[in-house]
């Protein structure tokens, strides 16, 4: 999910890199040596899950999973995240540089607050956490689209109704990043619960 | 799919400092991304062109690279000209098509397209070193260019995992298709693919401390400090001032 260039105003586009700088600072902070090898592999398994590409009918939508980056980093998922769209800009030319710190805020900041809202709930019991994973996918893509759709309504209140429909087109986006995320919770609790953070 | 295609190269631009690149391409870019008049918004796309030029890129493969922007920007051609207000330039019943909105897009495709092209020609013809040591002088924390530097190096590692759960999930007769089976498969690779990525990581760590990693990265690369880095810096400056200047004095 990505801005591209030339599109936002000044303001929005600084207030983004603003946002974005704030937020790796702290994700950077949360991160220590230890844990550093950790973060950056586990960027480069977001950005390779980014290319996986999911069946809906005759078209297709690749996966995000920023839900997932969410819940496994919390707020060290912001820096993972920069890190996996600064790549992302340099091999494929998705995005680029002056967009880039609104198209972080647009991917981090969702992840990060699906790490505090849905985390509690996991390891309780097999129903419940399908049903938070499914949350987790379903509201990271649905604050992402959001953001997306704030960030050109900001620029010019005229782009009111493209944000709709770029909302209103990622609904079914939401609801299968939502089913990929709970089936693959379940899986990681499972397979590896490890990688789950315990406790806040 | 990872390759730095253009990372290698004899020209003018490749011999330029990283870091030099990486402050031309911040100024240039975010003058580019500001500016709001169409003839102005040319003039970058001009700047950009020759800095393409000089980078002597295969122009087949810098078409190629572009090419995912085109989608988008077809996608704007169609939302923005019939769901913007302003002064009507066609009536076809009820589809309006908007001046203001045409307009708007033209400067968008310009503006994005320079964008794209500024990147290309000064940050995509350094390696991810080089571009690793240019943020490391222009102080980016340690921190940063390590998950860069590291996520990098394991893209590639990450991604021939990803072929070979797919690989093994297609000889046991995986067909992708809309349902919830084909969902469910494809979560599991993904969850695979952060458990493998996780264990890769603990190996990386231990095998890193084991060989006395001190949390630097040193760069192999040598640049020479001379003065065409600076007389380039400044001849990007200029051109980036002058223009905010003519369009101040535009409007």
């Amino acid at each position: 999910m990505h801005i591209s260039e030339g599109i936002l105003s000044g303001q929005v586009l600084s207030a983004g890199a603003v946002i974005a700088v704030a937020g790796t600072g702290i994700g950077l902070k949360k991160i220590d040596y230890d844990k550093i090898v950790h973060v950056a592999i586990l960027a480069s398994a977001f950005f390779v899950a980014s290319l996986i590409h999911i069946n809906i009918g005759p078209a297709s939508v690749h996966l995000i999973l920023n839900g997932i980056l969410g819940l496994l980093l919390g707020f060290a998922a912001i820096p993972a995240i920069l890190t996996a769209l600064l790549l992302q800009s340099i091999f494929f030319q998705f995005g680029g540089l002056t967009a880039l710190g609104v198209n972080v805020v647009i991917m981090a900041v969702p992840a990060v607050l699906v790490h505090y809202l849905f985390l509690p709930l996991l390891g309780k019991s097999s129903k419940l956490n399908f049903t938070a994973g499914f949350l987790a996918g379903f509201f990271s893509i649905l604050f992402s689209s959001l953001l997306l759709g704030v960030a050109l309504w900001f620029t010019d209140k005229n782009f009111f109704e493209t944000s709709l429909a770029i909302i209103m087109t990622y609904i079914p986006v939401m609801i299968i990043e939502g089913v990929i995320t709970g089936f693959c919770v379940t899986f990681l609790l499972k397979v590896y619960p490890e990688i789950i953070p315990k406790k806040l | 799919m990872i390759e730095e295609k253009f990372a290698s190269g004899q020209s003018f631009i490749h011999k330029l400092d990283p870091k030099t690149r990486i402050v031309a391409v911040i100024i240039l870019s975010f003058a580019a991304a500001l500016c709001d008049i169409f003839f102005v918004a040319v003039l970058y796309f001009i700047i950009s062109t020759v800095l393409i030029v000089m980078a002597r890129l295969n122009r087949k493969d810098v078409i190629e690279r572009i090419k995912p922007v085109f989608w988008f920007l077809l996608m704007i051609w169609i939302l923005i000209p019939i769901t913007f207000d302003g002064q009507i330039l066609y009536q076809f019943s009820w589809l309006k098509i908007s001046g203001t909105g045409v307009i708007l897009c033209c400067k968008i495709t310009i503006k994005s397209i320079t964008i794209l092209l500024l990147f290309t020609s000064l940050v995509a013809t350094m390696s991810i070193a080089s571009l690793g040591n240019g943020l490391h002088k222009l102080y980016v924390p340690d921190k940063l260019i390590f998950l860069l530097l590291m996520s990098y190096r394991y893209i590639a590692v990450i991604e021939d995992e990803y072929k070979k759960l797919l690989r093994a999930a297609k000889f046991r007769g995986f067909r992708p298709k809309t349902n919830l089976h084909s969902y469910k498969t494809f979560a599991y690779l993904a969850g695979m693919l952060f458990v493998r990525a996780s264990f890769r990581a603990q190996r990386v760590h231990q095998a890193m401390l084991c060989r006395g990693f001190n949390q630097k990265f040193h760069s192999l690369d040598i640049y020479q400090a001379n003065r065409f880095n600076f007389i380039f810096l400044i001849g990007i400056s200029a051109a980036g001032l002058s223009l905010v200047i003519l369009e101040k004095i535009w409007i």
